[in-house]
């Protein structure tokens, strides 16, 4: 029975990949373990490895293919005596793509941390290109289409170039080019002085980071995810964020905590956490979330000139996803700025970040059932825009808030308590929240799935405040 | 062990030194009139600060924790004479001593304990939250071992800019146990940060001994699988002090990388204010008193070298004596900050 050689994934987040070469020729005899292509990504390559002894029969996918969907045929392994036309028709590949195993192990692991494993095809949005840009985008400005991967950094290249004190740190942001590929191309530009390969020590290169910050450097620190920043959650709040206060004025600190924050996809408990709500409650930083590659760009070139510590969560899922972002030498957007993603009239959808794709996916089918949501897209946790929100609720009457971090005590409450202090009298509906689940979150696909909020709850949240 | 190098150390009278622990103490080296009797001024400036302090807390002008430097004077008095323009200073929550040492404000360090609006940070730090970037002076922080990482960070600025300058690093035997002061290590002989690690080993973390807590107690040899050379210091003595700190300055100058130098010191006092006192005999602190007090011995050194009388010696400690009531004057009638300081200094 030929065994077929599916496109596998580097991480769990992968949806793609281009086939960079092929080591093995069709004819060449394999053994299992033997390197037969190469693959790569944006983010890293790795090689393809036969799983079975044979032949190989046939080449599905000749090198050079870009884009190569994650767990598509690319070639066929026969054993002795086998025919390679044997091999399933491209029907029978997608229908075999569905239910086979993927037939290659990842050879470099991209998060060292994290080791993802090749399974393919988690839960993970669809999104491609969105035309959506920060509404500071002026209209006669030409927009290119990057990822927000490329969009960060560029901000930081972009700043580091202009501020010899601004400099980047963190784990495998320098020779490895970034666990995620964000500070990509930095090391060459920079430097090892100004992009700097810590040792994995959360805690201590965060208390170094703030003193160099005390001292007058504005560091960039890097964490390879804020599940890591717990270890050093004690210098960012005890020493960054509450020093300039402590002084009374006299020691401020200029510094960038970044990193992907909240779940991923199928990295269990430890790797899977939304920490919005865990910084947007303390006074002293500024909290920063961007969805949209204009606004990451944006955002974390104000966070970088910002005097105050900044942090600024991205989100590993929507690294990878292209938005059209301004063409202008010098693209700003200020930090406490919301942002209307969508207009509408009848009830107030909130988001930020990876929440953002919930929303305006949900908002496009109440459309469909006649309800139009306006989609504020939040950009900054601290401080918040309540103007905004407010100004929404009280032409909309209703509010659905969603987010990834758990209920309690989370920015959805926040959010609700504002809107009671500030738009009581303009409520038609008490303001709804979809949340996280209130637990740790599970591995296995369909619990997962069920731990994070849904497009069809937002619908139903905002079809129950509509009354509709 | 071959790692433990040190770095060159300059032949000196071998003085015999009371000691409140038989230790192989770095040599000591004799300071000369003027840096001796500035010394010994600094050091009383210090005490007699304290023990004012401890007054006004017993009044109820200095709330919440008061952490005195009574019987470390040397340490930190000894270090300052080494040091030049440009050093930084940074240490955890009994700072009062360190931060007179760097030049500041007498009048303002107790402002700032008593709470007023003229204290440092404005009434809005307290005890353990004071800074002068001016005098260099970076904190005063209350979470043990912190300052560690920030006094690294201090030391990773002054390689980044190449100014020459040296981070003096100072904590306790306590925090010398917690793991965010390893990171640190690690991080500073890996890039050769200039730092020095100033451990004030005054024998109890609160009520637990070196010997109840630390599975090491040479905690000058708490860099060694680090590669960072330490040395243990006499830090009663205001002349250990300094010729370690001229030594190690110059190597950290240098581009060598860290050192530590463990200070072998007491603390007269209780923790903070409400300290029972349970842990140890009021005849071990007497001992330390009587034998190794490090103002006592300075003015011993001075009588004895006839670089000052009895009569000039007075003189001076009515003079610091003067300076620390007007602060007290000044921190007790200083207005407390407006309300509306609340909600300043929160960002900029």
């Amino acid at each position: 029975m030929p065994t077929q050689v599916l496109m596998p994934a580097l991480s769990p987040t992968m949806e793609k990949g281009n086939l960079s070469k092929w080591v093995k020729q069709e004819g060449e005899k394999v053994k299992a373990g033997d390197v037969i292509a190469e693959i790569e990504t944006d983010k890293a390559t790795m090689e393809v490895e036969a799983v079975d002894e044979g032949t190989l029969g046939k080449i599905l996918v000749p090198a050079g293919t870009a884009d190569v969907a994650v767990n598509t045929p690319i070639a066929v392994i026969v054993a002795d005596g086998e025919d390679a036309s044997a091999a399933a028709t491209p029907a029978q590949q997608n229908k075999a793509a569905q239910s086979a195993p993927p037939a290659a192990a990842p050879a470099t692991a991209e998060t060292p941390k994290a080791a993802p494993s090749a399974v393919a095809n988690p839960p993970q949005p669809t999104a491609q290109p969105v035309p959506e840009f920060g509404d500071d985008a002026q209209e006669d400005v030409e927009l290119v289409t990057m990822t927000v991967r490329e969009a960060l950094r560029d901000a930081m290249a972009e700043e580091m170039r202009r501020d010899p004190d601004i400099f980047v740190m963190g784990e495998e942001v320098a020779e490895y080019q970034g666990a995620y590929k964000v500070t990509q191309g930095l090391l060459q530009e920079f430097g090892a002085s100004r992009v700097v390969d810590t040792p994995i020590t959360e805690h201590g290169f965060a208390g170094l980071g703030v003193g160099a910050a005390l001292a007058g450097l504005k560091p960039i620190v890097e964490f390879m995810t804020f599940n890591f920043a717990m270890q050093a959650i004690d210098q960012i709040i005890n020493s960054a964020a509450k020093t300039l206060y402590m002084s009374g004025g006299q020691m401020g600190c200029s510094i960038v905590f970044r990193g992907p924050n909240g779940p991923a996809a199928r990295v269990g408990a430890q790797h899977s956490q939304d920490y919005s709500a865990w910084y947007s409650h303390i006074p002293g930083l500024k909290v920063v979330a961007p969805y949209t590659a204009a606004d990451a760009k944006g955002l974390l070139k104000s966070a970088i000139r910002d005097p105050n510590p900044v942090i600024f969560l991205e989100n590993e899922i929507l690294y990878g996803q292209s938005f059209q972002v301004p063409k202008v030498d010098d693209y700003v957007v200020p930090i406490g700025k919301a942002r209307i993603a969508r207009p509408g009239t009848d009830v107030t959808l909130v988001a930020w970040s990876m929440g953002m794709t919930y929303a305006l996916k949900a908002a496009e089918q109440l459309a469909e059932q006649g309800i139009e949501a306006e989609v504020i897209d939040l950009r900054t946790l601290r401080p918040m825009d309540t103007e905004t929100i407010v100004a929404s609720v009280k032409k909309t009457g209703r509010c659905v808030v969603v987010e990834e971090c758990w209920p309690q005590s989370g920015v959805a409450s926040e959010i609700a308590t504002r809107i009671m202090e500030n738009a009581f009298d303009w409520l038609d509906a008490p303001v709804a929240r979809v949340s996280g689940k209130d637990v740790p979150m599970p591995y296995a696909a369909n619990l997962e799935k069920l731990a994070l909020p849904t497009v069809d709850e937002v619908v139903q949240a905002a079809r129950a405040v509509a009354y509709r | 062990m071959a790692s433990q190098k040190k770095v060159a150390e300059t032949p000196a009278p071998a003085a015999t030194r009371p000691s409140i622990l038989p230790i192989d103490a770095s040599p000591v080296q004799e300071l000369g009139r003027e840096a001796d009797l500035k010394a010994f001024r600094d050091m009383l400036l210090i005490r007699r600060f304290e023990e004012k302090s401890g007054q006004l807390y017993g009044m109820g002008l200095i709330g919440g924790f008061c952490h005195l430097y009574i019987g470390q004077e040397a340490v930190v008095v000894g270090m300052q004479l080494a040091m030049r323009e440009g050093d930084q200073v940074i240490t955890g929550y009994r700072d009062h001593g360190h931060m007179l040492a760097c030049g500041m404000d007498p009048r303002g360090v107790m402002a700032e304990l008593t709470g007023r609006r003229g204290g440092y940070s404005k009434g809005k730090g307290g005890s353990m939250h004071m800074f002068s970037r001016e005098k260099h002076f970076y904190g005063g922080h209350g979470i043990v071992g912190a300052q560690v990482s920030l006094g690294t960070g201090l030391a990773f600025a002054n390689k980044y800019r190449a100014n020459g300058n040296v981070s003096l690093t100072y904590f306790g035997d306590g925090a010398a146990n917690q793991g965010q002061v390893y990171e640190s290590f690690n991080m500073a002989a890996l890039w050769k940060l200039p730092v020095v690690y100033i451990i004030e080993n005054n024998r109890y973390a609160m009520g637990t001994s070196v010997q109840r807590a630390s599975a090491q107690v040479d905690l000058s040899k708490r860099g060694a699988s680090f590669n960072i050379p330490g040395e243990l210091v006499d830090g009663m003595d205001v002349r250990a002090v300094k010729a370690a700190a001229d030594r190690v300055l110059e190597y950290c100058r240098s581009g060598e990388g860290p050192y530590i130098l463990e200070m072998k010191t007491y603390r007269y006092r209780g923790h903070s204010m409400s300290d029972p006192a349970k842990y140890r005999t009021r005849e071990e602190v007497e001992k330390v008193r009587v034998e190794s007090d490090p103002i006592e011995q300075s003015r011993a050194r001075i009588l004895a070298n006839g670089w000052a009388d009895e009569e000039a010696l007075k003189k001076m400690d009515a003079e610091v004596r003067k300076i620390v009531n007007e602060a007290a004057e000044f921190a007790t009638y200083d207005p407390e900050p407006d309300a509306s300081e609340l909600y300043t200094d929160i960002l900029r």
